[in-house]
This record gives C-alpha cells, sequence and structure tokens, in this order.
C-alpha cells in the first residue's frame, strides 16, 4: 500500500512568539494547537488523532490530549528527535488510509530560550541507561562539536570550504529580512559568517541555529475532508524515513539518513529532485543542510558546496530556494526540534502563502526535510514530498 | 568536559571498565564473523551471533575527525579515532597543541582517572 495522496495537510501554523516568558509548555502546545485548527477550518472536537513527540510534556500522547480535552481513537508519540514531525505526517497519513483516524493533530512545543538551556554547548542525555552513555558522554559530546565533526571530515574528504558553508546562511538571512517573526533579520554575508567566532572548529557562531522558544502544529485529513474545507490543498505525495547510528564503528560522517529516506520519498513520489520548486532543508547549522542537499540527490555527493555557494539557495536568484521563512539559522528551532517549521513553510509555499518576496512561482512541488537527534552520533532522517492540488 | 552524571550498572560492559583502571584497554570481537565492533556490547552488531569476546587491543588508531570546543571553559579536542582493529570509536585528544591536530594523526591510548573513579581512555600522539 503506497500513501501517495492517501492525506492532506489542511491546517499549518506557527506560533509567532520566538520568547515564552509568560507561557507554559503545555498551553503553547494547545495554542498551536488552536491556531492549526482555525488555519484548516475545523474544530477541536474534529480531532481524533493525536501525534507527538518528546517535547510534548508528560507520557507521550496522554498528558497533553488531557489538558486538551481530545476524545481520540489514535495516538502516535514516536521520537526521532526534530525529525519526528515529518514522521507523524507520513504517519497520520498510513493511519488515515487503513482507516485508523480522519482528522490527525501534530503538535510541537518548546521553551528552551526561556529556560537558559545550554542548548548547543553542553551535553545531552536523554536516558543514562541508553548503552552508548557511558562509552560518550564523559568526552564531552555537545550538539556543536557532533556537528563540527560531520564538517571537518567533509572538509578534508571533498575539500568542502567554510566559505561554501556561509552561503548557506546567507541565503537563509536573505529569506528572514522578509519574515516579521524572524529572530535574526539582519542580512550578512559571506565573510559576516567567517569571521565570526568559532564555537567548534570548523563552525563558527553565524553556522549555527538561533535558540528560540515557541513551536508550530499541523492538521493531516483525509481527502473528502480536505476538500471540503476552503483552503489550498497540500496533498503528501511521497514520505521516507531512516535512522543513521555508528553501525557498529563503521562511522562515515559524510553523509545522513537522507540518503535512504530520499530516495524512498521520490520513490513513492514518482518524481526526482529536478522537479522539486521549493526545499525545506533542516538547519541546525549550515554543514547539514549541505549534507543532506547532497543526500537527497539534488548534486553530486561532495559537491554540495559548489550547490550551495553563490546564492543558488536564495529565493529568485538560485535554482533550489529553500527555508524560505529563515528557516532555524534565522527564524526559529522551537525546542530546538526543526522539523515542524520545515513542513510548515513547505505548505505556505505550496499554497502560494509565502512572503511575496520569497514565494517561488508556480511552487506545485516540494520537498521537506528533516534530521532529528544528532547527525554525528545517531539521528532519524525523514522526507516529506508535498504537492499542491490544482 | 561534562559534568559527573548517575549511570545505572551495566554488568555488560563492567569488564570493560574494569580493565581501563588496570590501564589495559580491550576490544570486543566476534568469534562468528570475525569483526570487532564498538562499543562493545554481547550480540555482535554486524551478524547478531552471542559469540562475542573480550580481546587486548592495541591501544592504536588515527584520528577519523576532530573538532576542537571553543566555547567552554576549559577548550577541549573531541575526535572519532579509528583503531587499528577495524571500528572507530568517540574519545577525545590530549597532551598536545590542539593546532596541531590533524585528520589521520597517528594516536595511542591512555587513561583518565574522573572524579567518580572511572579510567576514561582518551588519546594523543603516538
Amino acid at each position: 500500500m503506497s500513501i501517495r495522496n492517501q492525506a492532506y495537510i489542511a491546517g499549518a501554523y506557527e506560533h509567532p512568539t520566538r520568547k515564552a516568558t509568560g507561557i507554559s509548555l503545555a498551553q503553547l502546545h494547545a495554542e498551536v494547537a488552536k491556531g492549526a485548527l482555525e488555519d484548516a477550518g475545523l474544530a477541536k472536537d474534529d480531532v481524533d488523532g493525536y501525534f507527538c513527540a518528546g517535547d510534548a510534556p508528560g507520557l507521550g500522547p496522554l498528558n497533553m490530549a488531557d489538558y486538551m480535552g481530545l476524545k481520540l481513537r489514535h495516538v502516535d508519540s514516536t521520537d526521532t528527535g526534530g525529525s519526528s514531525y515529518l514522521i507523524h505526517v507520513a504517519h497520520a497519513a498510513q493511519a488515515i488510509a487503513a482507516g485508523k483516524c480522519n482528522v490527525a493533530l501534530i503538535t510541537l512545543a518548546g521553551r528552551p530560550r526561556s529556560e537558559g538551556m545550554a542548548t548547543g554547548t553542553a551535553p545531552r542525555v536523554w536516558n543514562a541507561a541508553a548503552p552508548d552513555v557511558p562509552f560518550e558522554y564523559f568526552y564531552g559530546p555537545t550538539v556543536v562539536n557532533m556537528y563540527a565533526m560531520c564538517a571537518m571530515r567533509h572538509m578534508h574528504e571533498f575539500g568542502t570550504t567554510a566559505e561554501q558553508l556561509a552561503w548557506i546562511k546567507v541565503a537563509a538571512s536573505q529569506h528572514a529580512q522578509w519574515n516579521d517573526h524572524a529572530m535574526l533579520r539582519e542580512v550578512v554575508t559571506v565573510e559576516d559568517v567567517v569571521n565570526s567566532p568559532l564555537i567548534a572548529d570548523p563552525l563558527h557562531r553565524l553556522d549555527c541555529c538561533v535558540i528560540s522558544d515557541g513551536g508550530g502544529a499541523l492538521i493531516v485529513v483525509r481527502p473528502e475532508i480536505a476538500r471540503s474545507l476552503q483552503r489550498p490543498k497540500v496533498r503528501l505525495r511521497g514520505a521516507g524515513e531512516a535512522p543513521k547510528h555508528q553501525m557498529g564503528g563503521k562511522i562515515d560522517l559524510t553523509y545522513s539518513g537522507a540518503r535512504w529516506s530520499g530516495p524512498a520519498a521520490f520513490a513513492e513520489a514518482g518524481v526526482t529532485p529536478a522537479d522539486i520548486k521549493y526545499a525545506s532543508i533542516y538547519d541546525s547549522f549550515t554543514i547539514p543542510v549541505l549534507m543532506q542537499l547532497e543526500d537527497l540527490g539534488f548534486c553530486e555527493k561532495g559537491r554540495g558546496g559548489a550547490f550551495v555557494a553563490d546564492g543558488n539557495l536564495i529565493s529568485g536568484v538560485g535554482r533550489l530556494p529553500f527555508n524560505t521563512d529563515g528557516g532555524g539559522l534565522c527564524n526559529n528551532h522551537p525546542a530546538n526540534r526543526g522539523g515542524m517549521t520545515k513542513v510548515i513553510e513547505a505548505v505556505r509555499q505550496l499554497r502560494g502563502e509565502a512572503h511575496p518576496r520569497v514565494q517561488v512561482r508556480n511552487c506545485d512541488l516540494a520537498l521537506a526535510q528533516g534530521t532529528g537527534g544528532s547527525l554525528g552520533t545517531r539521528h532519524g532522517s525523514a522526507t516529506l514530498i508535498l504537492e499542491r492540488e490544482s | 568536559m561534562a559534568e559527573a552524571l548517575a549511570l545505572p550498572s551495566n554488568p555488560e560492559t563492567e569488564p570493560f571498565w574494569q580493565a581501563c583502571r588496570e590501564g589495559r584497554f580491550l576490544v570486543r570481537r566476534c568469534d562468528s564473523c570475525g569483526q570487532a565492533h564498538w562499543y562493545p556490547r554481547t550480540l555482535c552488531p554486524f551478524c547478531f551471533s552471542d559469540r562475542t569476546v573480550w580481546q587486548d587491543g592495541s591501544g592504536r588508531g588515527t584520528i577519523y575527525s576532530f573538532s576542537i570546543m571553543r566555547r567552554v571553559p576549559e577548550p577541549y579536542a573531541i575526535a572519532y579515532v579509528t583503531l587499528d582493529e577495524g571500528p572507530s570509536m568517540m574519545t577525545t585528544i590530549v597532551d598536545c597543541d590542539f593546532d596541531t591536530i590533524r585528520i589521520g594523526m597517528p594516536v595511542t591510548v591512555a587513561f583518565k582517572t574522573l572524579d567518580d573513579g572511572r579510567a576514561l581512555p582518551v588519546f594523543r600522539p603516538a
């Protein structure tokens, strides 16, 4: 069974806050749920499936279902870090195709900024019983130095340069200048990026994403419901998911799980990278963007540096407009999990509701790519291919 | 580097840490497929055989990748080192000028005693 065209994203909402000092975590989840339902033109009681990940407070979906007063017949709390929400879209489509729910709600929210979390520069342990912890934690693996080791190896094998990585940030900043809600709206240059302080060699401060509070939500529905609503119709054409880990010590930091999730999504969708008009690419740092673009087949492995240079990711300038909201690098990275906002901006582009200065013309086919966990140790990759129904 | 962390007991890998306290670096190898793996486990992650055994490792390897963590009170050099036995492991590079670290550099194991008594295998230039 394929999920191609079996489900539609009818509602999408990104919380406007970037610092939620006066809003509780549960409240953020509920506010984004309300926003997405209103966007779709549906009511809370229409929801019969709920999807969330580890950012939802409580035991899986139970506590937020309680808080929001949801009456459910299907739940899924798959957690692969920031890529969870792309997987949730695919799993919602599966559940809808199997008749297990009609209207699926997916929420993400977090307050790392208000809570003063040392997001990138302190080691994080999800569960001290994880078997890898004693063999890693004491060495000080942080988010930034794990991604940095990927960049270091990519540079070593392929000659990728800091200037090429900087172009990714430059493109994001060109887009963010038009986003009223973006944390960083100042346009930066390649020189600004490579002259910013080194955080973990070879990554500079401006190679890193923002730390922000906020969240987002999606409503996924069956085709008959989508056709009854007043919103532009965005359907799921293909999806792929794949974890990548250390493979028993056969470590290769030059590629991501998108090498597997990408081809699966393209095969299901029956399209190729050349058909994609817009791409949301997970961007906790510059380097994962470059690696995922290669792994998804937008260019050959090792050629990502040349592909992203000279504005090729800037809307209206380059071949592949990416992250036109400013992405995690400039706009928003709520809960330190970037997948939700990737899907939301892809939906905006397909609806023609992106900012006019970054809206891609005739945007009928888009890709959203998420990575969650850590690129340098274990991560989940998820790819969605979304299509506007004309 | 990392703060102290309370870890649950782990009978599967205690022999590894005991050997470290004695200054020996062990590697886990599978007798069925012949491959060493990292981190050590009882069921081989390649062929899923339970015929895995401890062996004395050479303690030698080369740097696969690394990064200098600059934005902390005490900068440190995290790395993946590819052991002569085959697998790559996370570690830190010590006892050198961080700016001299290069991918491909030969390194050898040393042990650093942590506050909780753990002897942590780290590497320094060979």
